[in-house]
């Protein structure tokens, strides 16, 4: 059998191999594993040594993304199931800056907490690998295995106060919704390979194109696929799990689940619809239409009556993702509208992501502090903390929308492709979104009126001292939201040359 | 034998997964369904694979390989599952899923 069958392969050729385009998985592979053999061999005094080494991984791995960009070349491997082009490196770049900032935000917070430090920042990591793959894959299996490979950690980090009923109640939750929702996207995925015998997407493009359309099974496939990743962004209604895992999981992990494994879900969904699906938007639009209009009020709505900041911070992040999806809304109804609307989507992850987790940092140096979660325990911020409310301040205007914060800049790109397209539906989506922003402002504005108006409930007005890690992200991320909100073609930029690849991608 | 056969089986244990997976109280028999799912998937692939495997320009192993990873990511899936069943069963005292409730709003 075995002779048979190496006599059979004598006329084997090892395919190309671009060492170069593999480089940041590479060197994330390897801080991983560096990573579990570092904390085998030292003993508990020395476990900060992981959250250090982590976060030179992720810096590390930014370098060769440096270097593939400087080149500027696009790099197919394995027969177009792995692609590097701009879309790739601008989307695994702010995956790898989002990774080292949950890094920054969880050192202080894991090490005095009865947590297993070591671990953590494996499971982290391994999360944010299968991120950046996910900014890569062009195949139903590599989209499918960087899924799980950053879904598995990613259950194991929300349940990581393992001794608690809430920490429990957590990781159970996301598991269970998670991996339903990654059964039933295989259960399409696997009609979507049977309807065009391919699992490469830009295969699945053109047969869908051609005659695959007709067929009802197409429909089942495509639109079960979508829910997989709808729950990924938690979009209405797939969004149950959001609050109570925000809640019981560490702040950290929350912080990471709002805003980095959400953007995978997000980044998948464009390359399936604009690589895969691009002959369907029939389809895909008024689906889109239907689960961005409830994600955003459903969202807002709730997010209006919670007391808790953690879980107002969850219905918010169930908004915002109404928001990204808005434009995916009017995707197909003319060329220039699905540039418009993929710009939009990419421009509002990039300055979503960086908002959001300045964001998390105060609330994780605030209720240090406080202990709780409650909103109530904010109040008169500004007396004691002026520096962290200022900052706080921001980043919640950029949440809403208003300028100079980064956010204006998002909401108007995404308002702009809605209407692009010149649809009833694109209107109409353009009149929820408006309304939808002034609901949100609703609670935002409430949060900034405790800070800053109320009294200190207990009186106590001791400075809150803050983490060094903690005021760099927050040092940062307000640095970014004012230079965006005055300079928007930072990011923009960085935007539209990402989408390009994307669209000459077929 | 027809393609259809094995589709239907494929959609019936879909069928009674989903089914399972709602209307099931215990966190082990929801992670049996949940297998389910995983199974029908499985069968769907490789029916599907033999169907394409004579056409040409299709890759004649794409869905055995995708199969393969479906079950080996199925595996870590479960392991993952039962530590937060156990852990949860170590708190609870219970694997009943309607008791794991505590946080509303």
């Amino acid at each position: 059998m075995l002779a048979s069958l190496l006599a059979a392969s004598s006329d084997f050729v090892r395919p190309e191999f671009d060492w170069h385009a593999l480089a940041p998985e590479l060197v994330l592979v390897g801080t991983i594993a560096l990573c579990l053999l570092v904390d085998v061999f030292t003993s508990d005094e020395s476990r900060w040594t992981a959250s250090s080494l982590a976060g030179i991984g992720m810096l590390a791995a930014l370098v060769p993304i440096l270097t593939l960009a400087y080149d500027n070349t696009d790099r197919v491997l394995f027969g177009g199931a792995f692609v590097v082009d701009d879309f790739s490196l601008v989307l695994s770049g702010l995956f790898l800056v989002a990774g080292y900032f949950t890094i920054l935000l969880s050192t202080n917070y894991i090490a005095e907490g009865d947590y297993a430090e070591g671990e953590y920042y494996l499971m982290l990591l391994s999360a944010v690998f299968g991120m950046v793959i996910m900014a890569s894959a062009r195949d139903l299996i590599g989209i499918f295995i960087a899924l799980e490979m950053l879904s598995i950690p990613a259950y194991l980090l929300a349940g990581w106060r393992k001794r608690t009923l809430t920490g429990n109640e957590a990781g159970m939750k996301y598991y269970l919704m998670g991996v339903f929702a990654s059964a039933v996207m295989l259960y399409g995925m696997s009609l979507i390979f049977g309807g065009t015998g391919s699992t490469i997407l830009a295969d699945i493009g053109d047969k869908v194109n051609a005659n695959f359309m007709d067929e009802p099974i197409a429909v089942l496939g495509i639109i079960f696929v979508l829910i997989g990743f709808a729950f990924k962004v938690s979009a209405v209604p797939f969004q149950n799990w959001a609050p109570d895992t925000y809640e019981g999981a560490p702040t950290p992990v929350t912080a990471f689940l709002s805003v980095a494994s959400k953007t995978a879900g997000f980044v998948a969904i464009l390359s399936l619809v604009y690589v895969g699906f691009a002959g369907q938007a029939d389809i895909i639009r008024p689906f889109i239409f239907i689960i961005a209009v409830l994600t955003m009020t459903v969202g807002n709505v709730i997010a209006l009556r919670q007391t808790n900041v953690v879980r107002l911070f969850a219905y918010s992040s169930v908004a915002q993702a109404g928001f990204i999806l808005a434009p995916l809304a009017v995707f197909g109804e003319s060329p220039q509208s699905s540039r418009d609307a993929l710009i939009a989507v990419v421009t509002y992850v990039i300055i979503y992501t960086v908002v959001n987790l300045g964001a998390f940092a105060v609330i994780i140096a605030v209720s240090r502090r406080t202990g709780t979660g409650e909103i109530a325990s904010w109040g008169g911020l500004f007396t004691y903390a002026p520096a962290l409310a200022v900052s706080m301040a921001a980043f919640l205007f950029a949440l809403g929308g208003i300028p100079i914060a980064a956010g204006w800049y998002a909401k108007f790109t995404a308002f702009t492709a809605v209407v692009s397209g010149n649809s009833p539906l694109g209107y109409i989506m353009g009149v929820v979104m408006a309304v939808n922003s002034v609901i949100a402002l609703g609670y935002y504005l409430s949060l900034v009126k405790v800070m800053f108006m109320d009294d200190v409930p207990d009186g106590d007005v001791t400075p809150i001292r803050v983490p060094v890690t903690l005021g760099v992200v927050v040092g940062a991320a307000v640095i970014f939201t004012l230079a965006v909100g005055i300079f928007p073609s930072l990011v923009s930029d960085l935007a539209e040359g990402a989408t390009l690849a994307l669209l000459t991608a077929r | 034998m027809f393609l259809n056969q094995f589709l239907l089986l494929a959609a019936a244990l879909f069928c009674i997964g989903v089914y399972g997976v709602i209307a099931r109280k215990n966190g082990v028999m929801v992670l049996m369904s949940i297998e389910l799912i995983l199974n029908a998937v499985n069968i769907n692939l490789v029916a599907f694979s033999a169907m394409w495997f004579n056409t040409p320009g299709a890759n004649p192993l794409a869905g055995q390989v995708f199969a393969l990873f479906v079950i080996a990511v199925a595996a870590a899936e479960v392991g993952v599952g039962l530590a937060i069943v156990l852990a949860i069963f170590r708190n609870y005292k219970t694997v009943d899923l309607d008791q794991v409730d505590l946080m509303k709003g």
